[in-house]
C-alpha cells in the first residue's frame, strides 16, 4: 500500500515537473516580456538601459537556464511577484483557489446527487420512457456549451426574472451568509448541470452492466427486496468505474469552473488565470496553471486510492 | 525423421539426404512477471521434405510455441534453426517466409473479416511479391477450387463461411506460395466431428499432390495416427519420444506416451482403461527437478527426480527415440 | 478506466458474424450493409442525421443569402446597431449593424470546418500514436501512455487559452502571416487537435494489441509481412470501426472548444465570424439584445447534441450487442 501511493506520488511530481517546464516555455511565447511592459510605462528609455534591464531580469539567457533559476525560487516558496496586482503571487493565488475550490466542491456534490439518482433510475428500466428523457438531459448537458449555459441562466434568472444575482460573490452592504449562498446559486447550478450529463451516463452504463451480474441476480433469486438488491449490491459495485471517472474529470470540472467564474465575475483561480493571461501577468499565470494541474494531479491520486479502497480485488 | 542430436550418429541410421528445417538445441523463455516461464526447452527435431511431423501434447506442452519457432513467429532464446541448412540471415529468412506458412485451429480469427477472400488468399503472394496481379488472381482463382470450394466464393467475405468452409480458404492461403511446409496449429479441434474428416482428407490430397511437409501440431492422437509419421511427444517444453509412427503406436517406450495411449478413446473398447497419469500437469514457471514427468510418472525412481534422462533410442528400436531412464 | 459502458475496442467486430456463420453459405450482405440497417432503426441517430443536413445547408446558403438580401456581413454599419428583425435582416443585426442571419451561416461554416479539421488532424495524431504504440509495445508504449494519461488529466482550457495567446512571431512566422485571418483560423484548429488526440490515441492501441495476436495477422507475419503492411492491411481496417464513433464524439467536443476559446478571445478572431466569437460582448447582449445572446449558442448546441447522437447511433450499429 505504502509503496502504490509512493509510486504515484512520484509519477505526480514527474508529471508536475514536465508540466511546469511546459508552461514555463508556453507562457515564454505569450506576446511581450517584462521588459516591454517596463518601456511601455516609460517611453524614455535607451536601448542600452533596456539592454541592462535585459541582463538584470535574467531575460537574455536561454530559457532553460531561467527555468532552472525559477524552478530554484519556487522550490522554495517564492513564486515572484503579481505584475498587475503588485502583490507577491501566492497572496493573490490563495483566496483565489479557496473560492474555486468553494464553487468546484459545491458542484461536485451536486452533480453527484444529481448523477446518481438520475443514472441509478434510468438503469432499472432500460429502454423505458424515463430512461429516455434522463438520455436526452444526459446528451443535452454533454453537448451544452457552459459559457452558453450560463448566459441563458443570466438571462433568466437575473435579466428577466430578476430572481438571484449574475455576478459577484456578495452585495455590496450585505454580504451575509444567506446573500453569499444566494450568489453562489447560479454558477453552481450552471457547472453542476456541464458535468452531470457526462456523470449520468456513466453511472447509468455502469448499472445496467452490474444489474446484470450473477451475484445481483442471485441477490435476486434469494428473495431480496429490489431496493436492496439495487441499492446494496448493485450501486456498490457500479461505484468502483464511475468513481474512478468522477475524480479522473476534475481536470474538466476545472476547465468548467474556468469558464463559469467568468462568466459571473467570481475571483476564483480560473477568473484569475484568465485575466493574468489577457493582462500579461506571466507569475500569476504561470503559478496559477501550476496549482490548477497540481490540483487535478492530487484528484487523480485520490482517485486510485479510492479505486483501490472499493475494490478489494485490487491488492495496493 | 531423426532428431538431430549427438546421438543420432551413434545409433548408425541413415540420415535423410536434407532436413528441410532442423532444429538444434531450441529453448524459449518468456518473462513472467519476475519470474520466467520456460516453454519449450532444449527442443532438436527435424522435419524432411515431404513428411508429416506430428507434435502430440497436452495443452501448455509447449507445441503451438515450438510451431510458432518454426513459422518465424517466436524467436527461439536459445538453439539454432536451420531452412533446408543454413542458418536463418536475411536472404534465407526471406525464402523461409515464403515456403513456410501456417494455419491455425480457430477458422474464426484466422481470416480478416474486412478482407474479401481473394484478398486473403493472395496475401503470402503480395507480400512476397509474387506474380503480376493477373497472375496473382489467376492462382487464387484455382486455389479455391483445389480446396474444394465455388469461384464466385472469391468475391465473399469471411463471415458468410461456415467453420469447416473458412479452414479451407486458410489452407488456400497457406498454399499460395507454393511453400514446402505448412506448420498446422491444431487444424481440426475446433471444427466439427464430420468436417474434420474432410479437412484431414483435404491435407492428405494436398500433400501427395504437391510433395507438402507438415508440422502437424494436435492433441488429438487419433488423427495424429491417420495423418502422420513421424510422432513427437512433448510434456513440459521437453521432448519425451520421438518415433515413427507404428513403433510409437504400438510399442510405446515412453510411460507418458503409455499414458497418453491408454487415454485414447477406441472403437471396439467400451470403456476407457485406467488413466495411468495422476494429477494435474505441473507449472511451466516450477518445472519439476530431474525427470519432468516423475511427479506424475507410474515408473518414477528415486534417479528420477534428481537425474534428467537423455532422449536415446529404446532397446532394440534404433529408430525409436525416448527420454526416460526406464524406457520401455 | 471507461467505466461500465461498452468500449468499443473490447467487441470484436466481427463478433456477431459467429451466429450467422452455422448457415452453410449466408446470403451475401456486406459487414456494411448490416450496420446501415441497424442505424436506421436508431431514431434519435437518424434524426441527428437529418438535422445535420440541415445545418449544413443552412451554413452553405449564406453567400446565397447575402446575395438575395443584399447585404455585406463584413461591413460595419453603427448606425443601424441591434435593429430588430426586418425584412432586409431577418434576425436583426448585431452590435456593428450587420446582419445576424448571414453572420450566423458564415459563423457556421467556420465552426463546423474547425471542428471537422481539428479532429482530422487530433485523430491522425491520436491514431498513429495509438498503433505505434500498441503494435511495437514495450517502453515505447510505456512512455506514450504515460504521456497520453498525463494530457487526460490536465485541465485543457487553461492550456489551450496560453496555447491561444502565443505570439506566433515568436516561433519563427512573419508578423504578417502571424496577424492574419488564416493564421488565426489555423492556430485554432492546430492547438485543438494538440490537445484532444488522448482518447483516439488510447483506443488505437487497445484495439491494436488484441489485434497483434490475432491469427490473421500472425499469419501475415508468418508470410513476411512487415510491420507497415500489416499496419495499412490489418490493423487500420480493423480499427476503424470503433474509430469512427470515437471520432464522432471528438466533432462534438472540438466544437465546443473552438466556441468558448473564440467566445473567449483567444480563438477565431473578428471580423472573421465564428459561432464563439458572436458571443464576445454577450454580458452586453444579455440586456441590449437578449435574442443575439441567445443565436449562437443554441447553434453550438444543436451542431454538438446531435453530433453526439450520431456517435450514439453509430456505436449502436456497430456493437451488435449494446441493447437500447
Amino acid at each position: 500500500m505504502c509503496r502504490f501511493i509512493l509510486a504515484r506520488c512520484g509519477q505526480a511530481a514527474i508529471v508536475l515537473l514536465v508540466m511546469s517546464f511546459v508552461i514555463y516555455s508556453l507562457i515564454g511565447l505569450m506576446p511581450g516580456d517584462p521588459i516591454d511592459l517596463m518601456i511601455a510605462s516609460n517611453p524614455g528609455a535607451t536601448p542600452e538601459v533596456v539592454a541592462h534591464l535585459r541582463a538584470i531580469y535574467g531575460l537574455d539567457q536561454p530559457i532553460l537556464l531561467r527555468y532552472l533559476h525559477w524552478l530554484a525560487a519556487a522550490l522554495q516558496g517564492d513564486f515572484g511577484f503579481s505584475r498587475t496586482h503588485a502583490q507577491p503571487v501566492m497572496v493573490v493565488l490563495l483566496p483565489a483557489l479557496l473560492q474555486t475550490c468553494k464553487l468546484m466542491l459545491s458542484s461536485f456534490i451536486v452533480s453527484i446527487v444529481l448523477a446518481f439518482t438520475l443514472g441509478v433510475y434510468a438503469s432499472l428500466r432500460p429502454g423505458g420512457v424515463a430512461d429516455s428523457i434522463i438520455s436526452l438531459f444526459a446528451f443535452a448537458g454533454i453537448s451544452v456549451p457552459v459559457f452558453w449555459l450560463a448566459l441563458v441562466m443570466i438571462l433568466l434568472f437575473a435579466v428577466n426574472w430578476h430572481v438571484l444575482p449574475a455576478s459577484g460573490i456578495s452585495t455590496v452592504g450585505d454580504g451575509g451568509f444567506g446573500d453569499q449562498i444566494r450568489h453562489l446559486i447560479l454558477p453552481v447550478t450552471t457547472l453542476a448541470l456541464a458535468s452531470t450529463g457526462q456523470f449520468t451516463r456513466f453511472v447509468r452504463a455502469a448499472m445496467i452492466e452490474t444489474l446484470r451480474m450473477d451475484h445481483v441476480r442471485t441477490a435476486r433469486a434469494k428473495g431480496a427486496g429490489e431496493g436492496r438488491v439495487v441499492l446494496i449490491h448493485a450501486l456498490r459495485n457500479a461505484m468502483i468505474p464511475v468513481v474512478t471517472v468522477m475524480a479522473l474529470s476534475f481536470g474538466s470540472l476545472f476547465s468548467g469552473a474556468l469558464i463559469t467564474e467568468t462568466m459571473f465575475a467570481q475571483p476564483g483561480m480560473g477568473k484569475m488565470i484568465f485575466d493574468a493571461i489577457q493582462g500579461n501577468d506571466f507569475n500569476l499565470a504561470l503559478t496559477g496553471l501550476l496549482f490548477a494541474t497540481l490540483v487535478t494531479l492530487l484528484s487523480n491520486l485520490l482517485a486510485d486510492l479510492a479505486y483501490g479502497w472499493l475494490d478489494p480485488r485490487i491488492a495496493l | 525423421m531423426i532428431p538431430a542430436m549427438p546421438t543420432t550418429a551413434a545409433t548408425g541410421t541413415v540420415r535423410a539426404p536434407r532436413p528441410l528445417v532442423a532444429l538444434d538445441g531450441i529453448r524459449v523463455r518468456f518473462p513472467a512477471g519476475r519470474r520466467t516461464l520456460t516453454a519449450v526447452e532444449n527442443v532438436s527435431l527435424h522435419v524432411d521434405p515431404g513428411e508429416t511431423l506430428a507434435l502430440v501434447g497436452e495443452s501448455g506442452s509447449g507445441k503451438s510455441t515450438l510451431g510458432n519457432v518454426v513459422a518465424g513467429l517466436q524467436q527461439p532464446t536459445a538453439g539454432t534453426m536451420r531452412f533446408r541448412g543454413q542458418l536463418l540471415d536475411k536472404a534465407t529468412t526471406r525464402a523461409a517466409q515464403r515456403a513456410i506458412q501456417i494455419i491455425f485451429q480457430d477458422p474464426f480469427g484466422a481470416l480478416d473479416p474486412r478482407m474479401p477472400v481473394s484478398a486473403i488468399i493472395a496475401e503470402p503472394l503480395l507480400i512476397q511479391r509474387i506474380g503480376t496481379a493477373a497472375e496473382r488472381a489467376s492462382r487464387t482463382a484455382d486455389l479455391i477450387e483445389r480446396v474444394g470450394l465455388p469461384r464466385d466464393a472469391l468475391n465473399r467475405y469471411p463471415h458468410e463461411f461456415s467453420g469447416g468452409q473458412r479452414q479451407r480458404i486458410a489452407i488456400a492461403r497457406a498454399l499460395a506460395p507454393d511453400p514446402a511446409l505448412i506448420v498446422a496449429d491444431e487444424p481440426l479441434s475446433a471444427l466439427d466431428v464430420s468436417i474434420q474428416s474432410q479437412i484431414l482428407n483435404l491435407l492428405g490430397e494436398l500433400q501427395r499432390a504437391h510433395g507438402l511437409a507438415y508440422l502437424f501440431i494436435s492433441h488429438d492422437l487419433a488423427v495424429v495416427y491417420h495423418l502422420a509419421d513421424p510422432v513427437a511427444v512433448l510434456y513440459l517444453g521437453r521432448l519425451m519420444e520421438v518415433a515413427p509412427r507404428e513403433g510409437l503406436f504400438a510399442t510405446p517406450s515412453h510411460p507418458y506416451t503409455t499414458a497418453l495411449l491408454e487415454a485414447m478413446p477406441r472403437i471396439g473398447r467400451r470403456h476407457r482403461r485406467a488413466v495411468a497419469i495422476h494429477g494435474e500437469m505441473p507449472s511451466p514457471l516450477d518445472p519439476p527437478s530431474g525427470c519432468v514427468f516423475h511427479t506424475r510418472c507410474p515408473k518414477a525412481q528415486p534417479l528420477c527426480s534428481v537425474e534428467p534422462p537423455r532422449l536415446e533410442p529404446a532397446p532394440g528400436r534404433p529408430t525409436q527415440l525416448a527420454a526416460c531412464h526406464f524406457k520401455a | 478506466m471507461s467505466g461500465g459502458t461498452a468500449d468499443p475496442a473490447a467487441t470484436p467486430p466481427e463478433a456477431h458474424d459467429r451466429r450467422i456463420v452455422t448457415a452453410a453459405i449466408a446470403p451475401a450482405v456486406s459487414p456494411w450493409k448490416l450496420r446501415w440497417r441497424r442505424f436506421r432503426r436508431h431514431r434519435t441517430g437518424m434524426g441527428s442525421l437529418v438535422v445535420l443536413g440541415l445545418l449544413l445547408v443552412f451554413v452553405a446558403s449564406a453567400g446565397p443569402v447575402a446575395h438575395f438580401l443584399g447585404v455585406d456581413p463584413y461591413e460595419t454599419d453603427l448606425l443601424s446597431q441591434y435593429s430588430p428583425p426586418s425584412a432586409a435582416h431577418p434576425l436583426g443585426t448585431d452590435d456593428a449593424g450587420r446582419d445576424e442571419l448571414v453572420r450566423l451561416m458564415l459563423g457556421g461554416q467556420i465552426s463546423l470546418l474547425v471542428g471537422v479539421l481539428s479532429t482530422l488532424v487530433g485523430s491522425l495524431i491520436g491514431l498513429t500514436v495509438g498503433v505505434v504504440s500498441g503494435y511495437f509495445g514495450k517502453r515505447l508504449d510505456a512512455v506514450l501512455m504515460r504521456f497520453t494519461d498525463g494530457m487526460i488529466a490536465l485541465p485543457l482550457l487553461p492550456l489551450l487559452i496560453v496555447l491561444g495567446a502565443i505570439d506566433l512571431t515568436k516561433l519563427g512566422f512573419s508578423a504578417e502571416f502571424a496577424h492574419s485571418g488564416a493564421a488565426g483560423f489555423w492556430r485554432v484548429v492546430v492547438i485543438v487537435a494538440l490537445v484532444d488526440w488522448t482518447g483516439i490515441a488510447r483506443l488505437t492501441r487497445a484495439a491494436t494489441l488484441a489485434l497483434r495476436e490475432r491469427d490473421y495477422v500472425r499469419s501475415a507475419r508468418a508470410s513476411g509481412g512487415r510491420p507497415a503492411y500489416i499496419m495499412t492491411a490489418h490493423v487500420l481496417p480493423n480499427v476503424a470501426t470503433p474509430l469512427i464513433v470515437a471520432v464522432t464524439l471528438t466533432i462534438g467536443r472540438v466544437i465546443l472548444f473552438e466556441s468558448v476559446l473564440s467566445f473567449l478571445g483567444f480563438g477565431i478572431v473578428a471580423p472573421t465570424p465564428s459561432w464563439g466569437n458572436m458571443l464576445n460582448n454577450a454580458q452586453e447582449l444579455v440586456t441590449t439584445a437578449p435574442a443575439l445572446a441567445i443565436y449562437p449558442g443554441l447553434l453550438i448546441f444543436i451542431t454538438v447534441i446531435a453530433v453526439n447522437f450520431l456517435g450514439d447511433g453509430l456505436q449502436h450499429a456497430f456493437d451488435p450487442r449494446s441493447e437500447r
